[in-house]
Order: C-alpha cells, then sequence, then structure tokens
C-alpha cells in the first residue's frame, strides 16, 4: 500500500507554503507556461540563460502541493546548472517518478528531488510533480507553445 | 414500480431501507486501499446494481444479436428488449411519444446533436444562444463551436454568490434575436437545482425553445418532460446506474422532425439510391448505424430498478444525506461550501484552507473515500468563485451517514497532514 507520508514528507510540505523562487523574474530572458488540465495546475517558468548556462530561474502560478513543491525544489535544483546537466536531471527525475529509476541504488544527479521518489506510488500525482520539468525542458529547447501535460479531463 | 406498492404509507426515514438497497451493488463491498470502499462520487458516475450487470451478461450471453434487420428470432428478441427500453425511457421521464426518445452515447453526445442539427437550420448569423455561467463544458463548448460556425453569439446568463441563476437578469436578455436557451436542471460542481419550468415559462413566451441539461437531474429527481414544457432534455444512463455510452435525447416532436439527420448511414433511412434517399421516420432518423444495443437494454432495466425504489424516495433520502453532510463538513473549520442555493442536490463542493483538492482527493482516498477534485469541467464557474478546483463529494441513495461520517474524518485528518 501507497504511503502517504512518503508522499507528504515534511520538506515537501514546506516547500508547498514556502515555494523557493516564487516569484516574476525580471532579468528572464526565457518565458514558458505549462499547464495541467487534469487538475487546473498552472505555471510560469522564467530563465535567464547566460549561454549554456542557467544563470537564474524562478516561478509563478497556482497548483497543488506536489507540483508547487516540485516546481520550487527544481528551481534550486537548476540555478546555476548548465542546459546539459538540467536536461539529464529532467530525465532522470521523469524516470524516477515513473517508477522506472530507483535513486537510492542506481547512479544519478538527483540529490535532494531524491525526495520527491513516493510519487511514485501514486500514479494519478506523477503529472503532478513532472510538469515543471516539461515545463522547463521546453523553456529550455526554446519551444513558443505551452506545455500540457495532456492528460484530458474526464467529465464531471 | 411493484416493489414499491405496500410501503408507501410508511413515513420515508422508517422505510427507506439502505443497508438492503446497498446489497444490490456488488462493488459496495469492494475495499480501497484496506479499507470499506466509501463512494462520494456519484455526479461523475453512479455504481451499478446487480441486475443491471446481469442484463448486460444476460444480452450478450442469450440475447445477442443486430437489431431492427433479420426475421430471425434473436434479432426480433433483441430488437423487442431494445425498444421496450425506449418505452421505459419515455414513461420516465413522462414523454408523450417514445419517437421522442432518441437514444445517444450520453448528455454530451445528445447536446451535441442539437448543436448540429437544430443549430444549422435554425440558428444565423446575428442570432444569439443563452446558456448560463454553471454549465458543464458540454453545454458550453458545442454552442461556442455553433456560434464560431454561424456568426451567432453566446450570452450568458450570470450566479449570485450562493450558485443561484439571477433569472431577472435573464428575462431581459430574451429578444426575438435568441435560438436557443440551454440549461442545466442541476449544476454538477454546485449541485444547484435551477428553476427550469420558470425559465422554460420565460423563454417560451417569446417564443424560444429551451434544451435542459438533465445529466445530473435524471438520477435524483423525478423528471416530467411534459410538465416542465421543455423543448429537448438530455441525459445519460451511467449517471443512471445504467451502463455507460448510452443515454437519451428528448424532443418534442416536432422539433425533431424539423431537424436534419447529422449522421447518414444505416438504419436512419427509408430508401437509398444514388439518386436520392429518403430518410426513415423518428426516431431512428437521428439513430444512423447498429448502436449501443447492450446499453439500451442496461437502461431499461436500470429505470426498472429506480422505479422499483421511487425517485421521489431517492430525492427524499438524498435530501437527508445532503442536509447532514451540509452541517458535518460546513462545520469543520477552514472548509468553505462553494454553492449553497437554497434549492440544492446531493451535491457537496468545497474548498479547504491552504490545501489543494487534489491533495485533498489523495489523502481521502488513502482512507478508501472516493471523491472528485479538480474544475469538474466547469471551469467558468471555478472562475466565478475565484478557485482554480474544488473538492466534490456527491451522494446518492446507496450513501449513508457513517460513509459522510468518515468524509468528515478523513477531511479532519487531510487538515492535520498540512498542519
Amino acid at each position: 500500500m501507497a504511503d502517504l507520508s512518503e508522499l507528504y514528507q515534511q520538506v515537501i510540505l514546506d516547500h508547498n507554503k514556502k515555494p523557493r523562487n516564487f516569484r516574476v523574474l525580471e532579468t528572464a530572458n526565457r518565458r514558458q507556461e505549462g499547464y495541467n488540465p487534469l487538475c487546473g495546475d498552472q505555471l510560469t517558468l522564467y530563465l535567464e540563460m547566460e549561454g549554456e548556462a542557467i544563470k537564474d530561474v524562478a516561478f509563478q502560478g497556482q497548483g497543488c502541493a506536489i507540483s508547487k513543491a516540485s516546481a520550487s525544489m527544481m528551481t534550486a535544483a537548476v540555478k546555476g546548472k548548465s542546459k546539459a546537466e538540467a536536461e539529464t536531471m529532467f530525465e532522470e527525475f521523469h524516470r524516477m517518478v515513473k517508477g522506472e529509476l530507483d535513486p537510492e541504488s542506481e547512479e544519478n544527479h538527483l540529490g535532494r528531488l531524491k525526495i520527491l521518489s513516493g510519487v511514485r506510488e501514486f500514479p494519478a500525482r506523477v503529472k503532478c510533480a513532472s510538469l515543471s520539468w516539461h515545463t522547463l525542458h521546453a523553456a529550455l529547447e526554446g519551444k513558443d507553445e505551452s506545455v500540457s501535460t495532456e492528460q484530458p479531463d474526464d467529465g464531471t | 414500480m411493484s416493489a414499491a406498492v405496500g410501503r408507501e404509507a410508511a413515513p420515508i426515514e422508517n422505510n427507506f431501507d439502505v443497508e438492503r438497497i446497498r446489497k444490490d451493488f456488488p462493488i459496495l463491498n469492494e475495499k480501497i486501499h484496506g479499507r470499506p470502499l466509501v463512494y462520494l462520487d456519484n455526479a461523475a458516475t453512479s455504481q451499478k446494481p446487480q441486475m443491471v450487470i446481469d442484463a448486460l451478461t444476460r444480452y450478450y450471453a442469450e440475447q445477442n444479436s443486430n437489431i431492427h434487420r433479420g426475421v430471425h428470432y434473436l434479432s426480433q428478441l433483441a430488437t423487442r428488449e431494445y425498444e421496450d427500453a425506449r418505452v421505459k425511457i419515455q414513461h420516465f421521464i413522462n414523454a408523450a411519444d417514445s419517437h421522442e426518445i432518441i437514444f445517444t452515447s450520453g448528455t454530451t453526445a445528445g447536446i451535441n446533436l442539437v448543436a448540429l442539427s437544430y443549430g444549422r437550420k435554425f440558428v444565423h448569423a446575428g442570432d444569439e444562444i443563452i446558456i448560463s455561467t454553471m454549465e458543464h463544458h458540454s453545454n458550453i463548448v458545442p454552442w461556442q463551436m455553433l456560434c464560431e460556425q454561424t456568426g451567432a453569439t453566446l450570452r450568458i446568463i450570470p450566479i449570485n454568490d450562493a450558485g443561484e441563476l439571477l433569472i431577472d437578469e435573464f428575462a431581459a436578455m430574451l429578444s426575438s434575436k435568441v435560438k436557443l436557451v440551454a440549461v442545466a436542471h442541476i449544476s454538477n460542481a454546485l449541485g444547484t437545482i435551477n428553476p427550469v419550468k420558470r425559465i422554460i415559462e420565460l423563454a417560451h413566451s417569446h417564443d424560444i425553445p429551451v434544451l435542459i441539461d438533465g445529466a445530473q437531474a435524471a438520477p435524483h429527481l423525478k423528471v416530467d418532460v411534459r410538465d416542465l414544457d421543455c423543448d429537448f432534455y438530455a441525459f445519460s444512463g451511467h449517471k443512471l446506474c445504467g451502463p455507460t455510452g448510452i443515454g437519451t435525447l428528448y424532443g418534442k416532436s416536432h422539433w425533431l422532425e424539423a431537424m436534419p439527420p447529422v449522421f447518414g448511414g444505416g438504419d436512419m433511412i427509408a430508401s437509398v439510391s444514388f439518386e436520392k434517399t429518403t430518410y426513415n421516420s423518428l426516431p431512428y432518423k437521428l439513430e444512423a448505424g447498429t448502436p449501443n444495443i447492450e446499453g439500451g437494454i442496461g437502461l431499461g432495466v436500470a429505470i426498472d430498478y429506480l422505479n422499483s425504489i421511487g425517485l421521489d424516495k431517492i430525492a427524499a433520502y438524498e435530501q437527508e444525506l445532503l442536509d447532514y453532510a451540509t452541517e458535518t463538513i460546513g462545520a469543520i473549520p477552514g472548509v468553505t461550501l462553494i454553492g449553497t442555493a437554497r434549492e440544492k442536490a446531493s451535491v457537496l463542493s468545497f474548498t479547504i484552507d491552504g490545501i489543494h483538492p487534489h491533495d485533498i482527493g489523495t489523502i481521502l482516498d488513502q482512507e478508501g473515500i472516493a471523491v472528485r477534485a479538480g474544475h469538474h469541467c466547469a471551469q467558468p464557474v471555478m472562475k466565478r468563485f475565484g478557485v482554480p478546483a474544488t473538492a466534490r463529494a456527491s451522494f446518492a441513495f446507496y450513501n449513508t451517514k457513517e460513509e459522510i461520517d468518515a468524509l468528515a474524518e478523513g477531511i479532519q485528518k487531510t487538515i492535520e497532514v498540512f498542519s
């Protein structure tokens, strides 16, 4: 049985209450919208790129505790990293929340982001955790259109 | 109907045997995450009684055949069962004729059918269609699409802070430009029971036809389309203890006669040649192709089941549940109820301070409690209340006060997790 305390760890609840880098980034040279139609989570990600490096990053938006905490932790993790490093983390994070990468036994670059691995036991919440990462990925790729987790709503 | 006879005299609370009713629903014995299922997502879909499940199995095991085609025994049997279901639906909503009952895949399909058929014929550039702030997306988007195609304008009836339609404002919107009014009988997101009879009267005084989205109403109160005098009434089988993929569009004969078919194919024609095709009569003109036969039969059985309990008794019992839930859940500090209309059906939409509904949904799920978290396919009404989403508990006649207590405990636990 999935463990609630694994999902809602203190660190995650703390990031939800006091999200880091939660602001408009005036110096941003890239801006990307992300949207999860299932629960209406919406996020705007701001990147200040200096060549291949993420000089600064911030976000704004509304969402559940998981999506907010994940976005907050992501901004803290990728600030100062290169585009290639951030893409590696995106790929590893994605595999972790889908249960395809065990951060305890396999080599990875996730660091503190490991704390979100509990999401893999809650399939309905994987998209919440990965929304900010998909948005970052699109921003790094320089895509223009907004990102959706593409989860169709299921009616009434 | 016969099962209800003989219990009529006793007061409602004495003869509504919810424990006996629960035995009819096998899924209510399921354990979710090791706990008994508390199913409070009935506005999304209802659970199915054993007799409906059995009817589907029996159809495929003993009766399966295509309808309206064969001279052989099974085809005649399947045709009879399917057409009997149409008559049951006719009586269920008190339609004047069974040919006014068009089988669809559900409420969404019924509304789209009217938009595509009535809309294309009768709605033109400069015309107006009126809907309300509290509509489900399926009673918004088809009209937006029609407006885009025709150059008509969509107008929206506003609501007050309780989630009630502002009828005076609606009355002021009526004019000869308005070609259709389309409103929900009961709001899926708020539970508001709209004064549809009054709305229909007002619209008819300007000769404007009215479509009622009955998806939430048909399972919870006695619908009488002739008393309402609505021109169209759409509802779904799956919210009514029936199977998914089947529903009904009721339309007054003269409107259905005037409407061109949307889909062409088998069953909807009288004769076909390459020079000219003659359409079939109602209801078949609007039902092209092999239909959802087992769905129609299953819906007929679901209606038999609901009739055996009685819609009036169901409505009264659900009102008790709603009153109890409103009191119990509404009293929890930090909980805000969204939708507090005076006339409400058994829907309780709520938010908790500082906790996103999706997190509420996950924590309640771990307790075995199924609620809906999200915008309920009604984003405009969420916006009206200034929330991105709500958690929604929706009750059916097989729910109990003990289950509402379990919901209250689950909400307390959610608040503790986030404290």
